[in-house]
């Protein structure tokens, strides 16, 4: 279901589109980090098609890669199998970009503003590092959603990640400010070394979620996560602040369960062996 | 000109140019939300003798605010940014912040900001977190009850103020019922508030008095007990109670629709004449014509 964020880009889909459709070759790693709206809306259709990106890690063009028609728009439609085109929207500042399939890594990576819907699964490090924006993803993402690069410091810092299939491992990781929403479940190490930000699982959180957390938040209105042995049972409160993220994720078309608005929250802080000011929240049903 | 046989006086209210603030107040319930609006908005009738002038905005209900809580909206204003500051501070401090189950919200779109939640998140001691939802930071604070909510800050734009008029009419009952049905009808209105007890102000005030320190006195002009006193009684002999009526808007458009609300109201039985209360022109920048909001043109000043 496309998001009310996502309704204006749905909507240009019929003009003023710059439309991408994958050419080949079949199963060649590409990095397609050019395919970025702010790079499209003041360029010519050969201009775009000039535009560089990697095969295989050799030099190549768009215009190699894909068929390409429209210019001059910050709406962008890629199509075709991307499984292995990898940096769809890296570091783009504005626009949208609607993915018809499966994407393949750091889709969005690094982006600042804008918004990126994907009809389908997406690989690893989607939203990685990202400064801004809005990512929806109606598949399953893999591992290192919203978190950082390998070897990197800080992971995402604020933006929004919605998922409405399974995520990997270590979904926001290093991560501060940002609101990453799983709609299934979540793998192991979610919000691990977390500085602050918003992690809300509506099903299975994964073992070691928090871990090293600082000042995050790691929401569960699913299943009861094991809770790691760093953190302390504090009380069980009705957050005022929750409530306006899950009416944002109401309003976004997310199922959040009745009743969660208003229920009771069970209430964790840690991870004691880091600043220990993060939570986990557990939504504890009637 | 004539409104149901009230004459309305070729004249205009002198009102001033303010600083104002929408804050969304909301708790568990109705009851406490209107609590914590009422406290916050407590002691501010005029900025004569008080920081701010404050009010009631509108009731909002779950749907409509932040949290999906019953909320109310408060209207403050003052007449510098900076006071704007002091006010909220100590207002979101001393009279949201410590009503139970309550949280603070901006309630209007404009650009320049307050830091209110961003500097009481200290009262924290350390303990305090913040949440970024979007473009909306807000600030968590521990308390007893367990988290206020407040945003780290408040925009403000530049509002009116002090806009008025007078119903003079032949009684005390007559003047208190006409204002009293005026205040109903301008409360409908969004974005201006009244803000003396119940709507209604009994002492208007002149600029000047014969005491020295005194800059401003009782309107002498209105006071029936002493028109034979005073060489510039504006008393028609039949009047024998004026009551007013204080408009502080958003913007002219709500003051102008609020005071020909109120106008259309009180006239009624009893009711002899609608004035206006003004300083000659001199002190505020914003006239509001009586003839020309209730829908005639402008026939010049008093």
């Amino acid at each position: 279901m496309p998001c009310v964020s996502c309704a204006g880009l749905m909507m240009a889909d019929r003009n003023g589109v710059v439309r991408l459709r994958f050419k080949g070759p079949a199963g060649a790693s590409i990095e397609a980090d050019s395919i970025r709206p702010d790079l499209f809306l003041s360029r010519t259709l050969v201009e775009i098609q000039a535009l560089p990106a990697l095969c295989d890690g050799r030099d190549a063009t768009l215009g190699d890669l894909f068929h390409i028609e429209g210019d001059r728009s910050d709406r962008v439609v890629v199509e075709g199998d991307l499984r292995h085109v990898d940096k769809i929207g890296f570091e783009m500042s504005l626009g949208g970009i609607v993915v018809r399939g499966a994407a393949g890594a750091c889709l969005g990576a690094g982006m600042r503003g804008g918004e990126i819907f994907v009809e389908g699964d997406v690989a690893d490090l989607a939203g990685a590092q990202i400064q801004g924006g809005f990512i929806r993803i109606t598949g399953n993402a893999g591992h290192g959603a919203g978190a950082a690069y390998p070897g990197e410091e800080h992971g995402a810092n604020r933006g929004t990640i919605i998922i409405e299939g399974d995520a990997g491992r270590e979904v926001g990781a290093k991560a501060r400010r940002v609101l990453i929403a799983v709609r299934g479940s979540v793998g192991e190490l979610a919000g691990a070394d977390m500085t602050a930000g918003t992690i809300i699982g509506f099903g299975r959180i994964g073992k070691r979620a928090g871990e090293g957390n600082k000042r995050g938040t790691i929401v569960a209105l699913g299943e009861a996560p094991d809770i790691p042995p760093t953190y302390r049972y504090e009380c069980t409160i009705r957050p005022v602040f929750l409530r306006c993220y899950l009416l944002r994720l109401l309003a976004l078309g997310l199922p959040v369960p009745q009743g969660a608005v208003d229920g009771d929250f069970r209430r964790y802080s840690g991870d004691i062996t880091s600043l220990g000011k993060g939570e986990i929240l557990v939504y504890a049903k009637p | 000109m004539n409104i149901n046989g009230v004459e309305i006086e070729n004249t205009f209210a002198e009102a001033f140019e303010m600083w104002a603030s929408r804050l969304i107040v909301t708790a568990v319930s109705d009851r406490w939300a209107m609590t914590a609006a009422q406290a916050a908005t407590g002691c501010a009738t005029s900025i004569v003798g008080c920081d701010c002038d404050a009010g009631i905005d509108g009731v909002l209900a779950p749907e409509q605010t932040p949290d999906g809580r019953p909320g109310v909206m408060v209207l403050f204003f003052t007449l510098s940014d900076r006071d704007m500051g002091k006010v909220l501070m100590n207002r979101v401090g001393q009279c949201i912040m410590t009503s139970p189950t309550s949280a603070c919200y901006d309630g209007l779109d404009a650009d320049t900001r307050v830091k209110i939640g961003g500097r009481l998140r200290f009262f924290g001691d350390g303990f305090q977190s913040s949440k970024l939802l979007e473009k909306r930071r807000l600030w968590r604070i521990p308390v007893m009850d367990g988290e206020f909510v407040v945003d780290e800050s408040f925009s403000m734009r530049k509002a009116v103020g002090g806009c008025n008029f007078l119903i003079l009419a032949e009684d005390e009952r007559a003047a208190l019922s006409a204002a009293e049905t005026a205040v109903e009808r301008i409360r409908d209105i969004p974005g201006v508030i009244l803000p003396f007890p119940g709507g209604i102000l009994r002492c208007g005030l002149k600029v000047g008095a014969k005491y020295k320190g005194q800059f401003a006195a009782t309107n002498t002009a209105f006071c029936p007990t002493i028109r034979r006193q005073v060489a510039e009684s504006k008393l028609p002999e039949n009047v024998n109670c004026v009551m007013e009526i204080v408009v502080d808007g958003l913007d002219e458009t709500a003051v102008r629709e609020a005071m020909r609300v109120g106008i259309n109201a009180a006239c009624r039985a009893g009711v002899v004449r609608i004035s206006a209360a003004n300083y000659g022109g001199k002190r505020g920048r914003c006239h509001f014509h009586l003839h020309e909001i209730m829908g005639v043109g402008r026939t010049g000043d008093a």
